[in-house]
């Protein structure tokens, strides 16, 4: 034995091993374990799937009661026929696992606040905003409250044990890639993951009020209230509400009362509020369109249901196709892996879409504390028990990270002197939501499944509660409807706009708009109902809507308008219109910003962009270089406008929105903040402030036409995100129009994440795509074979089919089998 | 004859361990130990032996899946790593870091057999 070098080779074995055996960390982020990783029988090798893999199995799960066929469709989409329904969530489980298990956890570790767990310290503030949001709380008082209902809790659990069961089978060589890559393996599902799930959707869809109260507060005590209701009006000139203007409300059951010191407390209050920007913010673009046409437009005389969720693109998708055929129904749709059941589709007899409601279900309370300890607040006169959570964030090579969150009779403390920022010192605010209040979760899409008319669908939504949605619907039978349902405040004027005054009860919300309330309308006259998520009513309804930045008003009016044109309409004409780029938004700003060029005091260079936006055809799409000169004039014109005025505020302010400056130019010529506040002996017009935006528009258009890139579809470079943000595996540069306003209102990382037509004929003719794949697996065929489809605004026809038809239809590639023994 | 079939077993053997999953990836730096103790070569006979074992087994099992997966996956991870996005860099990559450690643990076992003179 040679003893020294031995030695040294034995040392140069292990510590090679240990190298390739450690995450090595890399710029901001840390490599995987090179040598696990890139073993061939164990690392992500394993993850490439031959592309011509079969989907077939006999698969034995004990947990199942009967025998389940699963026959695979060409584009990976499971029709699943069971004997019951608890077998049939089984399976789907077991199925969203197989093909999605990664994205799962993932996602409900994000609502849960358990990020920093996998991806280390640097999300410990995005885990504390979510803990602090009381996102955990809700989701087990809605499990609690859900489970009430035994077809519920066994369909959940059921679903649970799917996923578990296919979790106890992955081999470790077979764990999904994005486990490898970070190095981590996934934990047992439980229903209150399923939960967790919903409540992300809810913080996605309501939640924007955690940033925008702030901010609009900000910007309230910035201006005064006065100017401030001014200058972010509540009226929208152009709105085209979900309801048509004139329809007659009846009065209000709950009386609101605005407080007797509103005046002086809330509009009035002049000291700084409070602000923080939140780690993350859901979309301020999150909304979509729906619409259903009655029989007596269309060219079948059925009715055509149509719905677009608007939502971030990412990959996974959110959406996992699925057909469940049981003894009690058949339904086809996108369910979210997470979840059973279907969340927007079609059974046998109805179909049903939902478009985000917008309303303001998310306030802030300022509370006095009695000390640090947080464990008395003031409230009702007395001194109140806090209850305080602790809160332990487990982080990736780090030790745990402890975090205490007072819970009040508003909800829990989001912000205190423990989380906060320069801005929110010494301020401990409450926040309240709907989603605290439990709910019943998954009821209504449970009942939807199963809906066989309007009656049912009607039963099936008033369950509903949170986020708050316009659930559209149509049958067979031939009838159309839209409904506004959610748990809505009963709200004064201007209520939770801004942080309210949390020891004083009369701002506490004073009730629940019953649902026989809520807007809602069955078969118009007008042969159409829509929402794209534009306000649903009047100013005539008796309760106030909430602030108008929660409320886009452009898609609404396109679709009605074209809506009420069309005639004769069959699925591809509706297609076509789900797909259109048409800007009306420009339709109008246009008009409105020639009012204020003269064109004879341009440059060369100027004129030849005005004259690219001059003889644009107002559509975004790919290759218009209009839309791309009109977007860059506005944007320009907002930032000449706002601006200067906006950035004397110590405190980040909300921009008012793209309505309030288009009505501003539309009524009047004169404006307050037209004028540069940083040249003080002149006084600019909006003539002034459109010169300047098109001499920077004019800069910008020209340095992108040098790169190449004043096509408007290479401008907005449309990218479908990998979770994970990262860019191989996500897809980038998409041939994509639409934008902001637009019927297609696909924007650079965001859009149309589910599209579906379902023509109401006896056989349903439906088609869907959306911006994914089946599969989640970044080395499967099927991981973004949508993508191309989606893009090119095409559709996939949908097998909707029968047991016996699915078995003999030469689309379905494969077959599964799952029985108990 | 002594070099092919430290080679050959040394892949064999590797590949064995491979095959059971709770093992780790490094197992097969075990396995290569030991062929280099059983099978007595120089230590660069060795070293080659071991290495080459590995480096085949990895970089052929990882072309065999990539090809069967028309380069999808290795394509992306290429370009995660970063590689410059090519599945061949990623492949022979694949075989330099298994042949590596097995070389070295081939290196280790005939170092432990040797003796100083021979």
């Amino acid at each position: 034995m040679r003893i020294v070098p031995f030695l040294i080779s034995a040392i140069g074995t292990a510590g090679l091993i240990v190298v390739l055996n450690t995450q090595l960390p890399v710029g901001g982020s840390k490599t995987p374990r090179l040598g696990y990783f890139l073993s061939p029988q164990q690392g992500f090798w394993q993850n490439a799937e031959p592309v011509n893999a079969s989907h077939d199995g006999n698969i034995k799960l004990a947990g199942l009661k009967g025998k389940v066929d699963v026959y695979m469709d060409d584009r990976l989409v499971p029709h699943i026929y069971a004997e019951n329904d608890v077998d049939a969530y089984y399976t789907q489980g077991f199925l969203h696992a197989k093909y999605r298990l990664w994205q799962m956890e993932f996602q409900t570790h994000v609502a849960a606040g358990r990020l920093s767990e996998i991806v280390g310290p640097d999300r410990i503030d995005t885990d504390k905003f979510f803990r602090r949001m009381g996102m955990v709380y809700a989701a087990e008082k809605t499990m609690k409250e859900a489970s009430k209902n035994k077809d519920i809790k066994a369909a959940i659990e059921a679903y649970a044990e799917g996923v578990n069961d296919y979790i106890k089978k992955l081999e470790p060589e077979q764990i999904p890639f994005e486990y490898k890559l970070l190095d981590y393996k996934p934990e047992a599902w439980t229903p209150e993951k399923t939960y967790l799930f919903l409540m992300f959707m809810s913080y996605d869809l309501t939640a924007r009020g955690v940033t925008n109260d702030l901010k609009m507060t900000n910007a309230r005590n910035y201006f005064g209230y006065e100017d401030f209701d001014q200058l972010y009006t509540n009226v929208q000139d152009s709105l085209d509400p979900i309801l048509p203007k004139g329809t007659v409300y009846s009065p209000a059951s709950i009386a609101v009362a605005a407080p007797t010191n509103v005046d002086s407390l809330y509009y009035g209050k002049t000291t700084n509020g409070g602000t923080a920007v939140a780690p993350v913010v859901p979309d301020k673009n999150n909304g979509s369109n729906n619409w259903a046409v009655s029989g007596s437009k269309t060219k079948s005389g059925r009715p055509i249901l149509a719905n677009d969720p608007h939502l971030g693109l990412n990959l996974p998708s959110l959406w996992y196709e699925v057909q469940i055929t049981t003894p009690t129904h058949s339904t086809y749709g996108a369910s979210f892996p997470g979840s059973p059941a279907v969340i927007i589709g079609f059974n046998d007899s109805i179909a049903w879409g939902v478009t985000n409601a917008g309303r303001d279900v998310i306030d802030y309370y300022d509370m006095k504390f009695k000390d640090t300890t947080l464990e008395q607040y003031w409230y009702n006169g007395v001194w109140n028990k806090a209850d305080v959570k602790e809160e332990v964030i487990k982080v990736k090579g780090k030790p745990d990270v402890i975090d205490h969150v007072a819970y009040t009779a508003f909800g829990p403390v989001m912000y205190d002197a423990s989380y906060k920022n320069e801005s929110t010192k010494g301020k401990y605010l409450a926040l309240k939501w709907t989603a605290h209040d439990g709910g019943q979760g998954l009821q209504t899409f449970y009942d939807l499944n199963r809906a066989k008319n309007f009656d049912d669908y009607l039963n099936a939504i008033h369950k509903w509660t949170c986020p708050g949605q316009n659930f559209v619907f149509a049958s067979k039978t031939g009838d159309i409807a839209i409904k506004q349902q959610g748990a809505f405040v009963a709200r004064w004027n201007r209520q939770g706009d801004f942080i309210m005054p949390g020891g004083d009860n009369q701002y506490m919300w004073q009730g629940i708009i019953p649902n026989t309330e809520n807007p809602m309308m069955k078969n118009p006259e007008r042969g159409f109902v829509s929402s794209a998520n534009q306000k649903s009513t009047d100013d005539t309804y008796p309760y106030y809507l909430g602030a108008a930045s929660d409320f886009p008003v452009y898609r609404g009016v396109i679709i009605n308008k074209k809506l009420a044109a069309m005639s004769n309409i069959t699925a591809a004409d509706i297609q076509q219109m789900q797909t259109d780029n048409y800007n009306v938004f420009a339709e109008m700003a246009r008009p409105a910003l020639f009012k204020f060029i003269d064109e004879s005091s341009l440059s060369a260079e100027e004129k030849k962009y005005i004259s690219v936006l001059k003889n644009w055809n107002l559509r975004n799409d790919i290759g218009e270089q209009g839309a791309t000169v009109f977007r860059a004039i506005w944007d320009s014109l907002e930032t000449a406008i706002w601006k200067d005025e906006f950035d004397r505020s110590p405190l980040p302010l909300p921009w008012p929105d793209e309505p309030i400056l288009l009505d501003i130019m539309l009524r009047d010529s004169v404006y307050y903040f037209a004028d540069n506040a940083n040249t003080p002996d002149k006084t600019e017009t909006l003539q002034d402030a459109v010169v300047v935006a098109i001499q920077k528009a004019t800069k910008a258009c020209s340095a992108l036409e040098k790169k190449g890139e004043l096509a408007w579809g290479k401008f907005k470079d449309t990218r479908i995100n990998h979770l994970l943000k990262i860019d191989p595996l996500s897809r980038l540069h998409l041939p994509i129009g639409g934008g902001v306003h637009i019927i297609n209102a696909t924007t650079k990382t965001h859009g149309p994440s589910w599209r579906m037509i379902v023509h109401l004929t006896d056989d349903i003719e439906a088609y869907g795509v959306y911006p994914g794949g089946q599969s989640g697996n970044p080395g499967s065929k099927y991981y973004d074979n949508f993508v191309d489809t989606w893009a090119a605004g095409k559709y996939y026809r949908i097998l909707f089919l029968k047991k016996e038809a699915a078995a003999r239809n030469t689309q379905m590639k494969w077959h599964l089998i799952f029985t108990n023994s | 004859m002594k070099f092919l079939s430290a080679l050959l077993l040394t892949a064999l053997l590797a590949f064995a361990a491979g095959l059971y999953g709770i093992l780790p990836w490094w197992s097969f730096a075990v396995t290569s130990f030991v062929v280099a103790l059983a099978i007595h070569q120089k230590a660069g006979k060795a070293f080659l032996a071991g290495f080459a074992g590995l480096f085949l087994l990895w970089s052929i099992l990882a072309f065999l899946m990539d090809s069967a997966n028309e380069h999808l996956l290795a394509t992306k991870v290429a370009t995660i790593l970063p590689l410059g996005g090519s599945y061949w860099v990623l492949i022979l990559l694949t075989g330099l870091i298994g042949g590596l450690v097995s070389g070295l643990a081939a290196l280790t076992g005939s170092y432990l057999r040797q003796s100083p003179k021979s």
